[in-house]
């Protein structure tokens, strides 16, 4: 001890006592401002994308008198039910006579006005002759303009909507002929090139088929493998080759995934393109680390006790891992297949890779369909110029965003409800 | 509903009627096994395991070859294919009345077959890789014969048009990567420069300060920010973030471009928050005790312990969970695709539009018909980079982590 230390006194201890609690409160601050920051980003991202979105669950309808003239509807093949809208529109509206006039006041309306009158026709016969009132789709212009996204103190030029349409569009909102409604289109339709007719169900339906696939494939594939790596593999460099190669695998990019699904399943095994099938299968192999990895963990929780208990009572290795331990660790291993249900839910870029980004109309019925991703539809739309679609984008994130937390907390439920904590 | 999606996968309705076929076959031959074994028991013969194992192994017997058969050798829809189907099951039905089951062992068979399974599963990973690496490779080769190595490695001008006549100007197309290289790595530098001192702050906060009770809320709130998909981080960056930064930047006078490479990392940034977070949560958790406690009772404040004890102890699990958080940022497509720019910019002038390796990928994949133009290939070979990037960073990370665990162990 030829160091001595000089216990510091008085007002110089005082002083050197506050500085370092200075040091320590300042230090505590760093931690609040950082945990503040990165809660504020998680708010202001949630909140821009609610306030974007939710207008997109409401769209405009627009009622017109409908004369379904003999005349017009009795050739029945191809009778014109376009012209039954555009006559309403100019008995409405006598003062727009010009073509230009015209063009302005049909485009009110959705295109798919026609189709609507057309089912409505072949639902029920006794229409013809009679006048009456239907509401269509407002376009996706007057949709926006009538939620508020376009002001009207802009110049006319630079507006979608024209000042003679303003006008009309207050007139039909006096007359109580505009009204906004729960959009079921958005939930109940396809993709589509015009924004108020396009919706959801397509990718979603796509997503559950990949998620279906891609379970079917890595779910048991994954829960064995792990099985055997925790239960019954010896220490050698074989098995310790394998579970580097699991934790490397896991932290592979997911955009690798997608060339491995467009060289092998696309080029190699000629699977159809676009479809949910190949997609899920591609997945199928992103998921596939993690399940193993959460498999292995749930197993190493179950307690030894239950593996001598089983072997003492003369089980065999098979019927001591698959009778008692495989069924002790189900809640975690199920907890672990439903979190990666939920990855695959999320995931997008591979699946850019395999072409699942084309533009689907329909509905697809099969695996092998071409089809979109609920994740893909967000990108796919939020690359569409139109103003109409940046809410349609936002209201799918929400959507999907939605499904993501009622997966997750499913999740914790299992979690709960059914993981039996051992002493 | 079922048999529809059954059917369009394996393309028509006699292929599906096989299928079942088999499979139902199958299922007889569980019965008949058992049942054998059943009655030799009652016949006082005695058996050797449980008569369901019977069943078991005559399934194996009577449906892998018919199913290996009719999956390898006869991928056709004629009715002949029912005849040699129903001829490749009777080893099962040869297993079933030629074994005695006072002398056939059938659990210790079945079980046999059941681990071959399992030993199959396992190495379906490495099989996963195997696929990875060659596919990947195998295209890159292709890839580096039209292009020099040297070039796509150092090469400055990144331009993959290749022209479709062969006498245009400038039909050749230039691969060199290093604009690409610079982008992702400055991209991800900002990342890592909002990721790793919120993550860590927030991580030292949560585990060193907050009450029991605030950790149970704060930890999961901050995990939501995980499970948010990439793609809406995207549509985030483009429709918020990037306007929000262009109107701060004419605020001050920059004028910031609308796919600038701030916007893009900052957003990867929040993305990454969480990982770095929970990562070295854990490690900061996995700090003996006796050390912190120690260093308390010495007469440190807590920042005195956590500066000069724990971040100490835990910096080997810190470095590898930001390897990991590198690895993820230079991996990362949605954010990128959407946010980032597409032409190869060489410069670390943040507020100017960078590409990225993810990025240039996706453009040369998608809506790509041909696979065999240089073009397509190349994106291969920039998988094939990043491929190995990643999984360098990752294997530094798992030894730096491992050598850590040791440590304390």
């Amino acid at each position: 001890m030829t160091k001595k230390f000089k216990l510091k006194s008085g007002k110089k201890k005082h002083a050197y006592l506050h500085k370092r609690h200075n040091k320590e409160i300042r230090f505590q601050l760093y931690g609040i401002t950082a945990m503040l920051i990165s809660f504020t980003m998680l708010a202001i991202l949630l909140i821009s994308i609610i306030s974007r979105g939710y207008t997109a669950f409401v769209k405009t309808e627009i009622s017109l008198p409908i004369e379904f003239s003999e005349s017009v509807l009795v050739p029945d093949d191809d009778a014109d039910y376009g012209s039954l809208v555009k006559e309403s529109l100019k008995k409405m509206f006598p003062e727009a006579s010009g073509r230009s006039d015209r063009m302005l006041l049909y485009k009110l309306i959705s295109n798919n006005s026609s189709y609507r009158l057309k089912n409505l026709v072949n639902n029920n016969n006794n229409l013809i002759g009679k006048t009456v009132d239907v509401w269509f789709f407002a376009s996706a212009d007057v949709d926006i303009f009538e939620k508020g996204y376009i002001s009207r103190e802009i110049e006319e030029d630079s507006r979608q909507i024209k000042d003679k349409q303003i006008v009309w569009l207050d007139k039909l909102k006096e007359q109580g002929r505009l009204r906004k409604v729960f959009n079921t289109t958005f939930f109940t339709e396809g993709d589509s090139r015009e924004p108020e007719q396009a919706g959801m169900l397509g990718s979603f339906i796509g997503s559950l088929f990949t998620i279906l696939a891609c379970m079917l494939l890595a779910a048991p594939i994954g829960v064995f493998a792990a099985i055997y790596l925790e239960e019954f593999a010896r220490a050698n460099v074989f098995t310790d080759f394998i579970e580097i190669n699991i934790s490397n695998l896991a932290a592979v990019p997911s955009i690798i995934y997608g060339l491995l699904g467009l060289a092998v399943y696309l080029n190699f095994f000629g699977l159809p393109r676009s479809s949910s099938l190949v997609g899920g299968l591609t997945l199928a192999m992103l998921v596939l680390p993690t399940i193993i990895i959460t498999t292995r963990n749930a197993i190493k929780a179950v307690p030894p006790s239950i593996k001598d208990a089983a072997t003492a009572l003369g089980a065999s290795r098979m019927q001591m891992v698959f009778h008692h331990i495989f069924p002790a660790a189900m809640p975690g291993i199920m907890t672990g297949v439903v979190l990666s249900v939920a990855r695959t839910l999320g995931e997008t870029a591979p699946l850019l890779m395999i072409g699942m980004v084309a533009f689907i109309a329909d509905v697809p019925k099969t695996m092998i369909d071409p089809a979109t991703t609920l994740p893909v539809q967000v990108f796919l739309w939020s690359d569409s110029p139109e103003m109409a679609f940046v809410e349609k984008t936002a209201a799918c994130i929400i959507v999907l965003l939605v499904l993501l937390a009622a997966i997750n907390g499913f999740a914790a439920y299992i979690r709960n409800k059914f993981e039996v904590k051992w002493e | 509903m079922f048999l529809l999606q059954l059917e369009a996968i394996l393309g028509n309705m006699n292929q599906t009627i096989f299928f079942i076929l088999i499979w139902l076959v199958g299922i007889l031959a569980f019965y008949t096994g058992k049942k054998r074994a059943l009655s030799s028991l009652q016949k006082g013969g005695g058996v050797t395991s449980l008569p369901r194992y019977f069943g078991y192994c005559s399934i194996i017997w009577a449906i892998l070859p018919a199913l290996l058969l009719w999956l390898f050798l006869l991928k056709s829809d004629q009715l002949i294919v029912l005849f040699y189907i129903l001829i490749a099951t009777i080893p099962g039905w040869l297993l079933i009345f030629s074994n005695k089951p006072s002398l056939f062992h059938a659990r210790k068979h079945f079980e046999k077959w059941l681990k071959i399974f399992l030993i199959l599963c396992a190495t379906f990973s490495v099989l996963v890789t195997i696929v990875i690496v060659s596919s990947v490779l195998f295209e890159s080769i292709r890839f580096f014969k039209d292009v020099p190595v040297f070039e796509f490695l150092f090469g400055t001008h990144w331009s993959p048009q290749t022209a479709i006549r062969e006498d245009q100007a400038g039909s050749s197309g230039a691969f060199g990567a290093v604009p690409l290289f610079a982008g992702t790595f400055l991209i991800t530098f900002i990342a890592m420069c909002v990721a790793v001192p919120l993550g860590l702050f927030s991580a030292i906060y949560i585990s060193q300060y907050a009450s029991s009770a605030a950790r149970k809320i704060i930890k999961p709130s901050l995990e939501i920010l995980a499970g948010i998909p990439t793609v809406v981080y995207g549509y985030f960056a483009v429709v918020s973030f990037s306007p929000f930064l262009r109107e701060i930047g004419e605020f001050v006078g920059l004028s910031i471009s609308s796919e600038s490479a701030l916007s893009a990392g900052i957003v990867m940034g929040i993305m990454i928050i969480p990982f770095i977070l929970s990562l070295s949560d854990d490690v900061i958790n996995s700090v003996p005790r006796a050390l912190i406690y120690g260093s308390l009772a010495m007469g440190a404040t807590k920042s005195e312990t956590v500066k000069n004890v724990i971040i100490p102890a835990a910096l080997p699990g810190i470095i590898s969970a930001v390897l990991l958080g590198i690895s993820r940022g230079i991996g990362e497509t949605m954010i990128v695709v959407m946010a980032a720019g597409l032409s190869g910019n060489l410069t670390i002038n943040p507020i100017e539009s960078v590409t990225t390796v993810t990025v240039q990928i996706v453009t040369l994949l998608v809506g790509d018909h041909e696979f065999d133009s240089t073009k397509t290939l190349a994106a291969f070979a920039l998988g094939l980079t990043l491929f190995v990037v990643t999984l360098f960073l990752n294997l530094i990370a798992l030894i730096v982590s491992r050598k850590y665990r040791e440590k304390y162990d």
